[in-house]
Parts: C-alpha cells; sequence; structure tokens
C-alpha cells in the first residue's frame, strides 16, 4: 500500500487497517539502514524500523538488513529473541548482505550458527582476489519473479568478504574467482547478497519487485 | 567478474560544492545533492564527499548533507574531511553514508581504525592515505600534503589494512593536481602487497591516465574531480574507451 493511501501513525504495533506497516526493516543495530528506508521511500514505500516482534509480525513485508560480523549480529539477534522470531515469519521476507548470510545454516566468520533457514554454508573468499570483494559485478543464471524485468548479467553493487555457496535454493549467481549465490529463496523468504537500495535503476526494480510480490 | 569503478569526488565547504563546476543544467551548482544525482545517472559507480570545512557547525551541516544525498542517490557514497571519533562515524552511517574515509586522525591515532572496524565491520572504513615522493622514498603526509610524517606510504598501508580497513584510498601529492596521469608505480606496488582493493587518486587528465591506472597500477577504482566536475571527460566515454582497452567497467 501506498503512503498516500496510509500514512506512518500505523507504525504501532495495533494500529493500521490490517494491523500492520508496508515494510519494516528489522533494527537491531546492524549496518546503514537508513538508506534501505530511503530506497522504500523513493519507491512509495513507508518504512519503518523495528525491532518489536510483533511489530515484525504484522508487517506485510519484512527487510531483514545487515553489514557487519556475523557472530556479534547474531549475538545481538538472540540478546532480542528476534532469532526465533525471524524463522517463523509468513509473509515475505528479504535478508540482505549479512541478513541473508544470517538466514543460512552456518557461517565460517566466527564460526557463527545461523538461523537455518537455507540450507546453506557461508565461508571465506580465499582465491588470491581482493577481499572485501567491493564494487559492481554481474548476477545471472536469474531464477525468480524477483527478477522479472531484470537482464542476465545485470550488474548489482556488492560489499563481502564472505559468501554464500551455490545451493538448491540459488536463484542468482555471481562470480569472483569463485561462482557463489547471490540471490537465494525458499518459500517466502528471499536473501540477496548485494545491496538493491544502492545498486542504481536495476537495484531499484528488484527492491519494487519484491515490495509487490 | 568484479569491475573497475570509477568515482568522482566532491569537495564540500559548509554544505556546498566548493571548486567550479561545469554543468549548464544544474539548477544549482553549488548543490551536492543536484552534482551526485547527475553522477549517478551518468555511470559514476560511487561518490566520495569530502568535507574541508572547519567550523564548530560542520558536523551537523555535513550530518544534513549526507542525509539528503542519501535520500536522493541510489549508488554508495563514501564521506571524509576532518573524522576523529567513533561518534563522529556513527553520526554519519546512520544518517546514509555507505563509507567514510579517514586521514590524518588514522595517523595520530591508529588504534582508531581498528576501533572503527570493529564497530562498523571493515567494509565501511576507507583509510586515505596522501603520500609524497621524497628521494626516492614514499612518505606520508597530512594536512593535504603540506605536513610531513615519518612513516612511510608502504609500512602505512601495510598497517592500516592489519588494523581493519576495508580499503585504501591512496592519492599522489606529486601527481595531484599535475593532469599528468597516478602514481602508477607506486599504486602497482601497493595493489600487489595488499589484500584491500586501492583507490587511485591524484593526476587523473584525460582516459587514458584512468586505464594506466588499472592496467599498470593495478589499482580497484579510481577517483577524480576536476576532469569530471568540469566535463573534460565524461564518465560514459572513459567508460567506453576502458572497455576496448580491455578494462571491465559497468556500462
Amino acid at each position: 500500500m501506498r503512503i498516500s493511501e496510509k500514512e506512518i501513525e500505523t507504525s504501532s504495533p495495533f494500529g493500521g487497517v490490517r494491523g500492520g506497516v508496508d515494510l519494516v526493516i528489522i533494527d537491531y543495530g546492524a549496518g546503514n539502514i537508513q538508506s534501505l528506508k530511503f530506497a522504500a521511500k523513493r519507491l512509495g514505500y513507508n518504512a519503518i524500523l523495528s525491532s518489536d516482534a510483533e511489530e515484525i509480525r504484522l508487517a506485510d513485508k519484512v527487510i531483514f538488513p545487515g553489514v557487519g560480523e556475523a557472530s556479534s549480529a547474531m549475538k545481538m539477534l538472540k540478546k532480542t529473541g528476534l532469532d526465533k522470531v525471524i524463522p517463523t515469519l509468513k509473509q515475505p521476507v528479504l535478508g540482505i548482505c549479512l541478513g541473508m548470510q544470517l538466514m543460512c545454516d552456518y557461517c565460517e566468520e566466527g564460526d557463527t550458527k545461523g538461523l537455518g533457514i537455507f540450507k546453506a554454508e557461508v565461508v571465506k573468499f580465499n582465491n588470491g582476489l581482493k577481499v572485501p570483494q567491493i564494487g559492481w559485478n554481474r548476477i545471472f543464471d536469474l531464477k525468480s519473479k524477483l527478477f522479472e524485468g531484470i537482464s542476465e548479467q545485470e550488474f548489482v553493487y556488492l560489499v563481502h568478504s564472505f559468501y554464500v555457496k551455490e545451493c538448491e535454493e540459488t536463484i542468482a549467481s555471481t562470480n569472483y574467482g569463485v561462482e557463489y549465490t547471490s540471490a537465494i529463496q525458499k518459500d517466502n523468504f528471499y536473501g540477496v547478497q548485494f545491496h538493491p537500495e544502492k545498486s542504481s535503476d536495476a537495484g531499484e526494480k528488484i527492491l519494487k519487485n519484491f515490495l509487490e510480490s | 567478474m568484479l569491475t573497475k569503478r570509477i568515482i568522482p569526488c566532491l569537495d564540500i565547504k559548509d554544505g556546498r560544492t566548493v571548486k567550479g563546476v561545469n554543468f549548464v543544467n544544474l539548477r544549482d551548482a553549488g548543490d551536492p545533492v543536484e552534482l551526485a544525482k547527475i553522477y549517478a545517472t551518468s555511470g559514476a559507480d560511487e561518490l566520495v564527499f569530502l568535507d574541508i570545512s572547519a567550523t564548530e557547525e560542520k558536523r551537523k551541516t555535513l550530518a544534513n548533507l549526507v542525509r539528503r544525498v542519501a535520500e536522493k542517490v541510489n549508488i554508495p557514497f563514501t564521506v571524509g574531511g576532518g573524522i576523529s571519533s567513533v561518534e563522529d562515524v556513527d553520526i554519519l552511517l546512520k544518517n546514509g553514508a555507505d563509507k567514510v574515509s579517514i586521514n590524518s586522525s588514522a595517523v595520530k591515532n591508529p588504534d582508531l581504525i581498528n576501533q572503527l572496524s570493529a564497530k562498523f565491520g571493515s567494509q565501511c572504513i576507507t583509510v586515505a592515505i596522501d603520500a609524497k615522493q621524497i628521494n626516492g622514498e614514499w612518505m606520508v603526509h597530512l594536512v593535504g600534503g603540506k605536513v610531513p610524517t615519518d612513516l612511510n606510504l608502504f609500512q602505512w598501508a601495510k598497517e592500516v589494512e592489519e588494523r581493519g580497513a576495508g580499503e585504501i584510498l591512496f592519492t599522489s601529492m606529486n601527481n595531484d593536481g599535475t593532469k599528468a596521469g597516478f602514481a602508477n608505480e607506486a599504486l602497482a606496488v601497493l595493489s600487489s602487497a595488499l589484500k584491500i582493493p586501492i583507490i587511485a587518486s591524484g593526476g587523473a587528465g584525460n582516459m587514458q591516465h584512468f586505464t594506466d591506472a588499472f592496467k599498470i597500477g593495478k589499482a580497484d577504482a579510481a577517483l577524480a574531480a576536476s576532469v569530471f566536475h568540469f566535463k573534460e571527460i565524461e564518465i560514459k566515454d572513459l567508460k567506453e574507451e576502458l572497455r576496448e582497452n580491455g578494462v571491465e567497467v559497468r556500462l
């Protein structure tokens, strides 16, 4: 639903027409989430930042962001109980960057057990190339409606040192010395390694596809 | 394959761009947000905002600018200039900056690099190094090359990496402003010695200079200001030439 139809007062967990807001960006102290909020706003969506379980459960869509280090991010999730909330969500959920990595079974970074939503492992780049990978790289083998209107080999912006290995749930791949998962999906859960909010027009389109899913 | 990045740099004073720019279609040539939007649509891969103001009001003005840029621009941007504490960085990142760049404060207090990368992650911490070649040795300088230190460029860069920086922005003071090309020899040594990405800065005058910075200097990204601001080089033309020369770019 658009901003014009429903204003921000529905950020109350008990407010709103259906009891929830358009989009909740999970706020657990990780990363640059302001940019995501602005990107959603550019697309006409009201986003609120929240760490409140009820507010998150009631949202139309949920984004699980994250940059930083895996084990400390997981500690923050556990502290707030969000580690139990996220895997039980029923609406479309999009993990971005570290958010996506934490939704996997296991992260090598800090020897961290993930949320186990995606049956995949997250390991460090170890191929003689620069780490972190910073910049624009291509996505290919696109297999989801998340990429509707997006061409094979489109460029997206990535910043990361660890990557999700390719698996059955992979819906887009990228090559950085190794071919790895740059997007993943299981049921209502999506994950992207790149930053759609920073990936120019293509990123905005992918974000729009998610918000309209 | 990861592409090489082209990064225009905007000098900011009191929330406005300082160096003259030659964009006729700009409503307000001094508005960094307008300029940033144009660069974002013309193919720039990232932007750097370098704040050179030094007033008390500075931090607040800069945070407001960062917020306005983040609202309007859908490519990544880095903010630098006078950042000296965890609190400074926290404010800028919370307002929507993707990365921050620290320079003098890292030399004065190297532990700041460790603190910042531990708190915010390496990926958003760029360490800028200004260096000048004196009697054959590359020495780190502060205050835009005016104040020499006893630090060797390559040793300092290695230390910066070990302390957790995500990338290095290397400006050669010998080349800066000359329009005679980047310091490719030093760049190549840096890039081969370090595992983190290196951004080349200082000396861009023509398109061949960028090809050289990537092919000879092995840089991961190249930053320039006046050649872009005065439209001596269009980013799209530059990227087409780079691609013809076998350099992978986003086009």
